[in-house]
């Protein structure tokens, strides 16, 4: 068995998952008697916040390669304004509607992706475009601004649960609560073992931090740079359309204000997972656990009940800032041991 | 092909904007033969080496590989690779943030039947491969855990390991101390054994006598011949290269030695320190006096100088600048002081890439009159083409980028933003490594110059010949300690030396 080393990099990651796990702690005391306790909140926490595990993936992957993409939150606006019109008004069936989101975010993602790697533009500016573009298209698709969702088999997957085996309670009315997920969570799931399994064990994977790590190294390497970045700016707009998919299956509608500044939950949650951005270091874990860490926040927020949800940006913020800061001092501590 | 040739290029062109880098260039490299390849920075070197393995496309000419018809053409590095040619380059090309075993196999790890890295298979390769060079690494840590040295071997043992018909080593000995060179000279001389053409770069002339059989020798983009190492000894290979009957570095006389002890104190350090990198010293300086800080890499030579400029802020005991006490907070007091500081890593704290040779020049100046007095442009001028001038900085004009300047004229452009201030204490960190002989002789001659015109220098340098050449004083460093200082007639090469191996002064 290979000793883990506790390096930076690591400790990073167990700060996250120690913080995590004391405000949730935390959480389960201070507001217990609002049923903080039961599992049920958490499944709520990856119910609510599916679309968004799917999308921090991508924004991982992106990150690692030392990029950053902010059309994420648009794309899903696009998505879900897609389907929901395509269902409503142009009365297309919703699997094939959703095979086309993802077609769409490849497409997306590869005129990104082909920007930025080959035409060597700076990834923000060419994900900017790629928001503007988006956020337009979604107010193009649907004059009305706004497109509820009753597509009869997409309502059935949406209302979908898949039930837990324990951690059930027993309600003020004397019935027994069943905890359950919905079928976006097990995807969302699957996309982060997926992604966490390419990064560790896929010749593109490891490309993704060489190319992070050092690109003139990579180049020098023989590592094929462009075609490496090209593709995970794909992958990221693909995972995104995925994410897009559980977001419409969770709100049921398209409007043209849907998922601003879901980009910077992706990023930040990337970051307090333990992404560096200057690319290189981070991994797909830790970033589902940033998720988790931005979803506690804004349960916690509610469950208090007389603060205003602004609150939970203010918290996100210092703890980003706190993140940031325990970065800093690693990278200064693993220097200093150098020289 | 003929006599064992394994590459061979011919009449090489290449032109950079405003410089033309090569021209009709040949090389030839025979099977199981190191070759020196020799020249002056801004020679052509490192350009060739690029031409070579596909990195820089050339303009005109033609390279041959044994064992493949007709010219070749590299599109990258890779498709190099894949003819035989593997290159160390002189900047290390590794990821820091991947492992050994990665940075040893990737872009060719070993895969699993479903077509995914088999990193168990990859670590153990790579802990073989560790084992026959005899080092000893953790293969599953990640590189940046490894000192720089370390580092240099796991890239000389990626290409080693790559069956190459032709093995590029551009400065791989800069980073490495005696006992490496060594281990590097064995697995050379293994591999020549075996057939494999070897280019080798380097500044070190002895490394090129000890380890090479023939030595090639460019000049200003231009090849001036390709000799075997007996017809061509070092005084003669010094004067190939400089194109010039060398006047050797025996020219520098010690007349600026001497006892300065009379003269004012400009510096007077007492018990200064700073955590973790420089324990507390003492340190006198004065008027016209060339020090030399002695010490073997990370004795904290350069940390002992960024101590007093305030580069890291001392954090104990006092300093005197001209008999007067001063707190230095940050480089900006300590510029005006008089101080000014060549750092020693000059890509990483000395040149500004993308701003031109006169703006570099300036930059310095600049910030000591405050960002509000704006030197006047005539004047930048002036000042630029008269450092251009007095250092012969080799660029094409005054407005080309500096990162389009060979190290040792980038290297000069930074002396000589350190001149523009007119300081009375220059610190040199390193100043002329990685620079060709010329150069050098240059900057010990303009050292020597500044002290007897009354300015303090201190002078940081590995090779203990040119610092017994310039300095009156030496201090020597061992683990982040002064341990002494040498003057007068101890101040000899044994002297020195004994001083930095320690066990009595």
């Amino acid at each position: 068995m290979k000793k883990l080393k506790l390096g930076g990099n690591n400790i990073l990651l167990a700060i996250t998952v120690v913080l995590f796990v004391v405000m949730y702690l935390g959480g389960c005391i201070i507001y217990a008697d609002k049923g903080f306790t039961h599992l049920q909140t958490f499944l709520n926490v990856l119910i609510n916040n599916a679309g968004l595990i799917a999308v921090a993936s991508g924004m991982t992957c992106v990150m690692l390669t030392g990029g950053i993409d902010i059309s994420v939150g648009s794309l899903i606006a696009m998505d879900c304004m897609f389907l929901a019109v395509g269902m409503e008004q142009w009365g297309m069936s919703s699997p094939v509607l959703m095979i086309l989101v993802l077609v769409i975010g490849v497409v997306f993602g590869m005129v990104q992706g082909y920007c930025v790697a080959y035409l060597e533009i700076q990834p923000f500016i060419v994900t900017m475009a790629g928001m503007f573009f988006a956020r337009g298209m979604t107010a193009v698709i649907c004059k009305d601004q706004v497109s509820i969702v009753s597509d009869k088999l997409f309502t059935a997957i949406s209302n979908m649960k898949i039930s837990i085996p324990f951690g059930g309670y027993t309600n003020k009315k004397g019935i027994y609560q069943v905890p359950f997920i919905r079928p976006t969570v097990v995807v969302a799931l699957l996309v982060v073992v997926a992604v966490f399994l390419m990064l560790k064990y896929t010749k593109f994977g490891r490309s993704i931090y060489a190319v992070g790590g050092n690109q003139v190294s990579a180049t020098l390497m023989g590592l094929n740079v462009r075609r490496t970045k090209l593709l995970t700016y794909t992958l990221c707009s693909l995972l995104t359309s995925i994410g897009g998919i559980c977001y419409c299956l969770n709100t049921m509608c398209g409007t043209t204000t849907q998922a601003t500044g879901l980009e910077m939950d992706a990023i930040s949650s990337s970051v307090i997972g333990g992404t560096l951005l200057t690319g290189g270091v981070g991994n797909v874990l830790g970033s589902l656990v940033g998720v988790f860490i931005n979803g506690t926040i804004s349960t916690l927020v509610k469950s208090n009940g007389k603060l205003v949800s602004s609150w939970a940006n203010i918290i996100t913020a210092i703890l980003l800032c706190f993140f940031i800061l325990l970065q800093a001092i690693f990278a200064k501590i693993k220097e200093s041991k150098k020289a | 092909m003929e006599n064992n040739i394994v590459l061979s290029a011919k009449g090489i062109c290449m032109t950079f904007p405003g410089v033309k880098a090569l021209e009709n260039v040949d090389f030839n490299l025979r099977k199981g033969e190191i070759r020196a390849l020799m020249g002056e920075n801004g020679a052509g070197k490192s350009t060739l080496i690029k031409c070579l393995t596909g990195v820089n496309k050339f303009e005109a000419g033609e390279i041959h590989l044994d064992g493949i018809d007709g010219p070749v053409v590299n599109r990258d590095t890779l498709d190099a690779q894949r003819k035989g040619i593997s290159t160390v380059y002189q900047e290390l090309n590794l990821c820091p943030n991947i492992t050994v075993a990665e940075n040893l196999f990737i872009g060719r790890e070993p895969m699993t039947k479903i077509h995914t890295v088999n990193r168990r298979k990859m670590n153990e390769m790579a802990a073989k491969l560790m084992k026959d060079l005899d080092l000893d690494i953790d293969v599953t840590q990640n590189l940046e855990e490894y000192s720089l040295a370390l580092q240099q071997m796991i890239a000389i043992a990626r290409a080693v390991d790559m069956d190459c018909k032709v093995l590029i080593l551009d400065e791989p000995t800069s980073s490495l101390d005696d006992n490496e060179v060594a281990k590097l000279f064995v697995m050379m001389r293994r591999l020549r054994d075996k057939g494999v053409g070897i280019m080798f770069v380097t500044h070190f002339l002895e490394q090129v006598y000890e380890v090479c059989d023939g030595i090639t020798v460019l000049r200003n983009g231009t090849l001036v011949g390709e000799y075997s190492i007996e017809e061509l000894p070092r005084v003669k290979l010094v004067a190939a290269m400089m194109g010039k009957d060398f006047d050797d570095l025996a020219s520098i006389k010690q007349e600026g030695s001497g006892d300065k002890s009379k003269e004012p104190l400009v510096i007077d350090a007492k018990g200064l320190s700073h955590a973790g990198t420089i324990k507390p010293f003492d340190l006198e300086i004065h008027k016209g006096e060339v020090i030399g800080l002695t010490g073997l890499l990370g004795s904290g030579r350069s940390e002992l100088a960024r101590a007093i400029y305030g580069a890291d802020r001392a954090q104990t005991g006092t300093l005197k600048v001209k008999e007067k006490e001063v707190t230095i907070k940050n480089p900006i007091d300590a510029m005006n002081l008089g101080m000014g500081l060549l750092p020693d890593d000059r890509k990483a704290e000395g040149i500004i890439g993308d701003l031109s040779v006169r703006e570099n020049i300036i930059l310095a100046m600049q910030a000591k009159q405050g960002i509000f007095k704006k030197i006047p442009m005539s004047k930048q001028i002036e000042i630029a083409d008269k450092f251009i001038e007095m250092l012969q900085i080799k660029t094409a004009s005054r407005e080309t980028l500096i990162k389009q300047l060979s190290g040792g004229n980038q290297q000069k452009a930074i002396l000589a933003r350190w001149l523009a201030t007119d300081p009375d204490f220059l610190i040199l960190d390193e100043p002329t490594r990685g620079i060709d002989i010329g150069t050098k002789t240059e900057i010990q001659k303009l050292v020597l110059k500044l002290a007897d015109e009354g300015k303090s220098v201190m002078f940081i340098s590995s090779e203990i010949e040119e610092m017994l050449r310039t300095c009156n004083r030496m201090a020597v460093l061992r683990d982040g300690a002064k341990v002494g200082e040498i003057s007068g007639d101890d101040l000899t090469q044994e002297g020195v030396m004994k001083a930095i191996a320690g066990g009595g002064k």
